[in-house]
């Protein structure tokens, strides 16, 4: 038995009128764990009722503590019919089974129902008791901490960095079973939520497990994903990367607490070999240029069809490697990844399981010594029945397969990990398109090799003493051997390594990189018509079509970074959607100009029959707009490097440069792969060849790209590149558009255009809304696009919207890093407030302060994190336990208090001081009440961004793992304002049960926030539509950064707090 | 090529104010977005006509989803769908009970029933303001009058507190009020020239002085029924009228102090008489519901217009009804100077308010 769960139901307010005729409600609430379900009375005649229940008392596994969510249901009674619902609650527990996370989760909750909405709000108090369970053998893995951010968390350091974790686990879809047709909607949506939440928990569950496996303590960078398969299923899959986390509680300097936070990965899963010898690959395939490289697998046309599509049939399948222009592999590519796979397959599961990957995207400094490029690989699967839920080894072959194909990309990119690393899916009736990509990298090998080094002797020996922080542009591969055509240049900041002419990546931008001007966001849209086909051959014309767009996804960005002048992609991301007809493709990154790169040359536009004089002539219009365009970007983007202005300035189109001609030389391979090239590495200026009006069309779209109107910066990373002094003003939002093509007959131009508009217009959009913020930088600006049905494109982006100082006093790039460590020192301010999850050995702190009560900290401590350790081994007398936790809870609030206060201004120290007595249950709930009222209102203001900060704040807690599902339905459409009107309110929705659950948990932040699906039917004229939603993010208690950071306050409180315990103890 | 679905949602909810306004006075989406053009919005943001247009839909759609919310304020303050900062939660509750003096001036004193609602039509076509802006300004006095009618407590107070409006609007709400509740005629061709201001005055001075709550607090309806003792035993203020020593003492002691005071002293003396008996009968029928219906244009027709005819400046009038009031306390033989006080102390303020062009 080891957990216990209690849960009391407090009240309820704002509660729908269920009786018409007397206007009211007899309300009563259901609450169930797993297959236990108790009841509270009924509280008559009331719209807020008083329930104030006894605790609710659950015993069980703590494997199921981990899977389910609590259900907390409330009904109206009826004496004579049926009790009707009014709506639900799921409250992942989750967070409250982590030491460090919740110790309690209390507060309203809006009540939901799937075809009406939020129904009104219940007062929820939650606790659970842990027991230690020393049993190896365990399947619960209680205590691992999950995080979406995509960086080591704030207040962290990562002892280790084990690597890459990931699961799956399937099911049917209960929207597809049999019992679907006699159930009503309301009962199949809950079935399904309820499905996808106890899923998600055994998922999360089962990868805390391979954590404990590795010896972790934590997922970093947690990527969760449902794949709705239709008739074939459910799928919920996740990414992560495992670590070792420990808190920063060193008081030592900031420099070794970052070198620190790297200090080893697990051996084996680095394989440190540098070498680039990728089988078979070298000769035959010749990826895209400038570091990417990706496939796509198709599922054999062969295949005999009686038979499911398993892991041997889709591998024999050609692959399609961007090569000569995307005609068919032959029987001898397929041989080489073939082996390769056997050859995996016959390792042990242990090893087969482990990819050099991390689904990190921002690193400690000097963790990332060189980036080679994007890697990427699609393949093409036909989706079947999953006929045993428990073997989900159909799936799992995909992405082995999948994530083997990216190994190799990134060893031939003569690399041995891959960082930034995201898998996909895009899934249209029976076909499927799995994605994954990631930045092929080297990591620092000593860190690997020799685990934890002496840091201090380490710098030394780097291979670049680098202070410009140019090293990460170094080429990783052999210069004389390059896995693709790039001219190379000697570093333009040390002038001793190697760099590329431009390089694209998944990851952000290193926070100590050298950028000149400021980067914006930059995408390539397309769209590609496909002919209506069945199975296979559907399958077969959706992967010869990959290619192509591929390429011209990337022919797009080049131009367009090209066309800003800048010399690097971060955050890229290219998702392609499918549907019935066409398939969309969407890029964003950020664009940027590095330092360390050489200046990009211009484009220049070429046309194929020189006679023509008319057409001569509208080819120079073309080029002086380009030109004049480029000149213009340069500006606004303040891009002016200083060494090279006199080259640039003027002509865009120079003449070729004598450094770059010299190394032409070296690159032996770009002119045999001339004709799959585009003649993308060969010259100096981009050449565009005007061949016929398709070509023209291109560069009109090439040129309708408008920048941000003036005020606004926009970029798909965490910050923007050269802007610096944030403001405290932030605004999420998510904005979807759907738009209807009227007309059957387009062309592949013409639906071009339309989806070119339609994200123009939504970002016009997007600016008009934010104005009042202006200055403002729209961040992490990411589009997802779908096709929904038939004739449909839909675009979502989640977004946040930060204000920044007009005055952007130049920080120079040299102090952005420090200023990074300064955050974490000042960490340690808060460390006091930490100590009842903490170990004090603060040098920070006045000894004598400290050294009176480390000692009667630190057991105590150890209770405070809810769990019950029965192997006592520092001798605390187990009956403390309840008592501790009680305090806990008064921690919270104290840091509730605090955090309050400091919003509000004003210090004041002496009320928490008073509130910190030694609290009874019933006290810390009137303190609570307390809270509420010096607000004026009970709501928390809740924030969100998906960035891993807020501006002008800290972070002092994680309290867990945001990852919430919604269905929503209505069969009352155009009363509710169409679909417009029914997705708008269940968006709010959604974000209103987002914050509630943070604020639940003490929280008032959510960062790293993200809407992974938003799926959308509707059918207008039965007035219906449902939409699914899910998202995810890391809840936390964030403080506001003041410049006199009450340290004074920290330790009082501090202080009072050890009181409080001395008194219980 | 049709926009399907066009939505943004943001965590704090944006709201223009300049939307809300066109909103609130009934303006449809398309008819909002060319004043916002006009306006000049075009030139912010290099935005277009369809931005504009996706921008106004949006905020639409959003100002209704909260109109639910604004029909009990308090609620605003602690639901969890919108997060919205306390002063812009204000300023939307403000502005949705904010309402034109011309709408208000047609529906003052009638029955906020049905049969009012229908007539919206024609009110909107009159004053200009639209069908819609009419419904939410009437459904609003409907709504404030079924909460209040229900409370104990002072009636600006109860409004305040339960639709959290300013202090302004709240008294301008109890007015409203009262006289729905006493069904006050307004609408009579010789009351046009008064506005919304003058009655919500005058109702402020009824409620403070005449009603049951001037004398009792904790009643219900306290400020909205007429105090009944109070005029029942205005029927005792007749013998000012009726015994004639009286009336002439009266008016002997009234005109001595106002002789040589003003120019129109001439026409005081020849009205005296009149004069009184109009306000002393005024407050003898104040008893019959029909009378207090009256009761403004009793005191237009028996008062302010004689007045008027004999071009009484507002100076000559406030001295006038001071004497007049005054004196009365020197008559040895009248004994009523309570009830006289303050019957005339809301006689005098009224009077003083209405007497304009």
């Amino acid at each position: 038995m080891p957990g216990k769960l209690k849960a009391k139901i407090v009240a309820g307010r704002h509660l729908p009128v269920m009786d018409r005729a007397s206007e009211l409600t007899d309300a009563f609430v259901e609450v169930k764990f797993g297959n236990i379900t108790f009841k509270t009375d009924v509280y008559p005649k009331s719209l807020n009722p008083q329930w104030n229940s006894e605790w609710f008392k659950f015993e069980v596994d703590d494997e199921d503590l981990q899977d389910e969510p609590l259900q907390i249901t409330v009904l109206d009674h009826d004496t004579y019919s049926a009790n009707d619902a009014i709506g639900k609650v799921y409250i992942d527990i989750d967070p409250l089974l982590c030491s460090e996370a919740a110790s309690v989760i209390s507060g309203w909750f809006p009540i939901y129902d799937t075809i009406h909405g939020i129904r009104g709000e219940i007062n929820v108090l939650i606790k659970v008791e842990l027991f230690n369970d020393l049993n190896r053998f365990r399947q619960s893995s209680c205590g691992v901490k999950f995080f979406c951010t995509t960086s080591i968390p704030r207040y962290y350091r990562a002892a280790m960095v084990h690597g890459f974790v990931e699961e799956l686990v399937v099911n049917e879809d209960p929207e597809y079973q049999w019992i679907d047709r006699i159930r009503t909607p309301r009962a199949s949506n809950e079935a399904r939520q309820r499905l996808i939440s106890l899923m998600s928990g055994e998922l999360q569950r089962k990868i805390g497990l391979k954590v404990l496996e590795m010896g972790g303590n934590a997922v970093v960078g947690y990527l969760q994903c449902f794949d709705l398969e239709g008739e074939s299923g459910l799928v919920v899959r996740a990414i992560g990367t495992a670590c070792t986390l420990d808190k920063i509680t060193s008081g030592g300097a900031p420099a070794t607490a970052i070198a620190n936070a790297t200090t080893h990965m697990h051996p084996s899963t680095a394989p440190a070999s540098n070498a680039c010898n990728s089988p078979s690959k070298d000769g035959k395939e010749s990826p895209l240029a400038h570091g990417c490289r990706s496939t796509h697998n198709s599922p054999v046309h062969s295949a005999c069809s009686a038979q499911r599509l398993s892991q041997n049939f889709s591998v024999s399948v050609p692959t399609l490697i961007f090569s000569g222009m995307g005609s068919g592999g032959s029987a001898g590519k397929e041989a080489g990844p073939l082996k390769t796979l056997l050859r995996q397959q016959t390792q042990t599961a242990l090893e087969q399981r482990e990819f050099p990957f991390f689904t990190l995207t921002s690193f400690p400094p000097a963790f990332l010594l060189h980036v080679g490029g994007v890697v990427s690989a699609r393949s093409v699967k036909l989706l079947d029945r999953i006929h045993n839920p428990d073997e989900p080894e159909t799936r799992d072959a995909w992405w082995e397969e999948i994530r083997q194909e990216i190994k190799s990309h990134a060893k031939a990119l003569g690399c041995h990990a891959v960082v930034g690393y995201s898998e996909s899916t895009s899934i249209c009736e029976e076909v499927c398109i799995l994605s994954a990509s990631g930045t092929a990298a080297i990591l620092n090998p000593r860190y690997m090799r020799e685990g934890c080094l002496d840091v201090a002797s380490m710098d030394h020996r780097f291979e670049e003493p680098s202070p410009s922080n140019c090293g990460f542009c170094h080429i990783p591969y052999d210069e004389f051997n390059m896995p693709f055509p790039a001219q190379l240049t000697y570093c333009y900041l040390c002038r001793r390594q190697k760099v590329p002419d431009v390089l694209f990546t998944t990851i952000d931008l290193p926070s100590d990189a050298a950028v000149t001007g400021k980067g914006c966001l930059i995408q390539a849209r397309l769209c590609r018509l496909k002919k209506r086909a069945q199975g296979e051959v559907n399958a077969t014309a959706i992967s010869n079509l990959l290619p192509f767009m591929e390429y011209e996804l990337h022919t797009q960005l080049m131009n367009k970074l090209k066309l800003r002048s800048m010399n690097a992609l971060f955050g890229l991301h290219i998702q392609i959607s499918v549907g019935e007809n066409m398939l969309l493709g969407l890029a964003s990154a950020t664009g940027v100009y590095l330092t360390a790169l050489p200046t990009p040359g211009g484009i220049q536009i070429a046309g194929k029959t020189p006679g023509d004089m008319s057409n001569e002539h509208h080819m120079l219009t073309i080029q002086k707009r380009i030109n004049d365009t480029i000149a213009k970007n340069k500006e606004l983007y303040q891009i002016t490097p200083p060494e090279l202005t006199e080259e640039v300035v003027g002509s865009p189109i120079p003449e070729p440069r004598p450094r770059n001609r010299l190394f032409r030389s070296h690159s032996e391979s770009s002119d045999e792969l001339s004709e799959l090239d585009l003649s993308h590495g060969k010259k100096d200026a981009f050449v565009l060849e005007i061949d016929d009006t398709d070509a023209v069309e291109d560069i009109h779209s090439l040129l309708t790209d408008a920048p941000p109107p003036t005020g606004f910066h926009s970029c798909n990373t965490e910050v923007m590149p050269g802007i610096y002094n944030w403001t405290s003003g932030i605004q999420m939002f998510t904005s979807v558009r759907v738009l209807r093509l009227s007309n059957a007959n387009l062309t592949n131009q013409g639906l071009n255009k339309i989806f070119t508009d339609l994200c123009e217009n939504l970002l016009k959009s997007l600016y008009f809304k934010l104005r009042s913020m202006i200055p403002c930088c729209i961040c992490h600006l990411n589009f997802t696009v779908a096709v929904p049905e038939e004739e449909l494109i839909q675009v979502a982006v989640t977004a946040v919207a930060m204000t920044f100082d007009k005055d952007q006093t130049q920080e120079k790039l040299a102090d952005r890093p420090i200023t990074k460590g300064c955050s974490e020192t000042e960490e340690q301010l808060q460390f006091p407030l930490e100590l009842c999850v903490d170990c004090p050995s603060a040098s920070t702190q006045p000894p004598s302060k400290t050294s009176g009560t480390v000692s009667l900290l630190t057991p105590a401590a150890k209770l405070c994190q809810n769990q019950l350790v029965i192997v006592q081994t520092e001798g605390v007398p187990i009956s403390s336990a309840v008592s501790s936790r009680d305090r806990c809870s008064t921690w919270l609030e104290l840091l509730r208090l605090k955090a309050h206060t400091i919003r509000r201004g004003s210090v004041k120290t002496m009320s928490s001081l008073e509130r910190s007595s030694p609290l009874t249950e019933s006290r810390s709930r009137s303190l609570r009440s307390n809270r509420c009222s010096f607000g004026g209102s009970s709501v928390t203001v809740v924030k969100m961004t998906p960035l891993s900060f807020l501006p002008g704040t800290r972070v002092v807690k994680y309290l867990g793992i945001i990852n919430m599902f919604f269905i929503r339905e209505t069969t009352s459409l155009r009363e509710e304002g169409g679909v417009s009107g029914f997705l708008h309110s269940f968006v709010a929705e959604v974000f209103a049960m987002v914050r509630a659950h943070v604020a639940a948990l003490g929280g008032n932040a959510v960062v790293s926030y993200s809407m992974k699906e938003c799926v959308l039917m509707e059918n207008p004229n039965k007035n219906q539509a449902q939409c699914l939603i899910n998202v995810s993010g890391d809840a936390v208690i964030c403080v506001r950064e003041l410049d006199q950071e009450p340290a004074s306050s920290a330790t009082s409180l501090g202080q009072a707090c050890t009181s409080g315990m001395e008194g219980s103890t | 090529m049709a926009v399907e679905l066009d939505v943004f949602v943001g965590n704090t909810t944006i709201m223009d104010e300049e939307v809300y306004q066109l909103w609130l006075d009934g303006y449809t989406v398309n008819d909002a977005v060319k004043v916002r053009m006009e306006g000049g919005a075009l030139d912010e943001c290099e935005a277009n006509a369809d931005v504009l247009l996706s921008d106004t839909m949006d905020q639409y759609r959003t100002f209704q989803m909260c109109e639910r919310l604004l029909h009990s304020p308090s609620k605003l303050a602690n639901q969890l769908l919108f997060q919205i900062p306390p002063h812009r939660q204000a300023m939307l509750i403000e502005r949705y009970y904010d309402f034109d003096d011309a709408f208000v001036r047609e529906v003052l004193g009638k029955k906020l029933s049905k049969g009012t609602k229908k007539d919206l039509d024609d009110i909107s076509a009159k004053t200009g303001v639209t069908l819609k802006s009419c419904r939410r300004q009437f459904d609003n006095f409907k709504r404030v009058f079924k909460v209040v009618e229900e409370l104990k407590g002072p009636l600006v107070e109860n409004i305040r507190q339960h639709f959290l409006l300013s202090d302004k609007l709240g008294r301008d709400y109890a007015a409203i009020v009262f006289f729905a509740n006493n069904r006050f005629e307004t609408g009579k061709r010789k009351l046009q020239y008064l506005t919304f201001q003058d009655f919500a005055y005058c109702a402020g001075q009824l409620i403070d002085h005449w009603t049951v709550g001037a004398v009792d607090n904790m009643v219900e309806d306290m400020d909205v029924d007429l105090d009944k003792e109070f005029l029942q035993e205005l029927k005792e203020l007749k013998i000012l009228i009726s015994d004639k020593d009286l009336l002439d003492q009266h008016k002997s002691l009234v005109c001595t102090a106002l002789r040589g005071k003003t120019k129109a002293f001439p026409e005081m003396e020849a009205n005296f008489k009149n004069l009184s008996r109009g306000l002393v009968n005024i407050a003898a029928k104040l008893t019959n519901t029909k009378d207090v219906r009256d009761f403004f244009i009793d005191l237009v027709e028996k008062f302010i217009e004689p007045c008027r005819s004999d071009r009484w400046t507002a100076a000559d009038t406030r001295l006038y009804l001071t004497h007049y009031s005054n004196s009365a306390h020197i008559l040895d033989t009248f004994k009523h100077q309570v009830v006289w006080d303050r019957y005339m102390g809301v006689i005098k303020s009224c009077i003083f308010k209405m007497y304009h062009d």
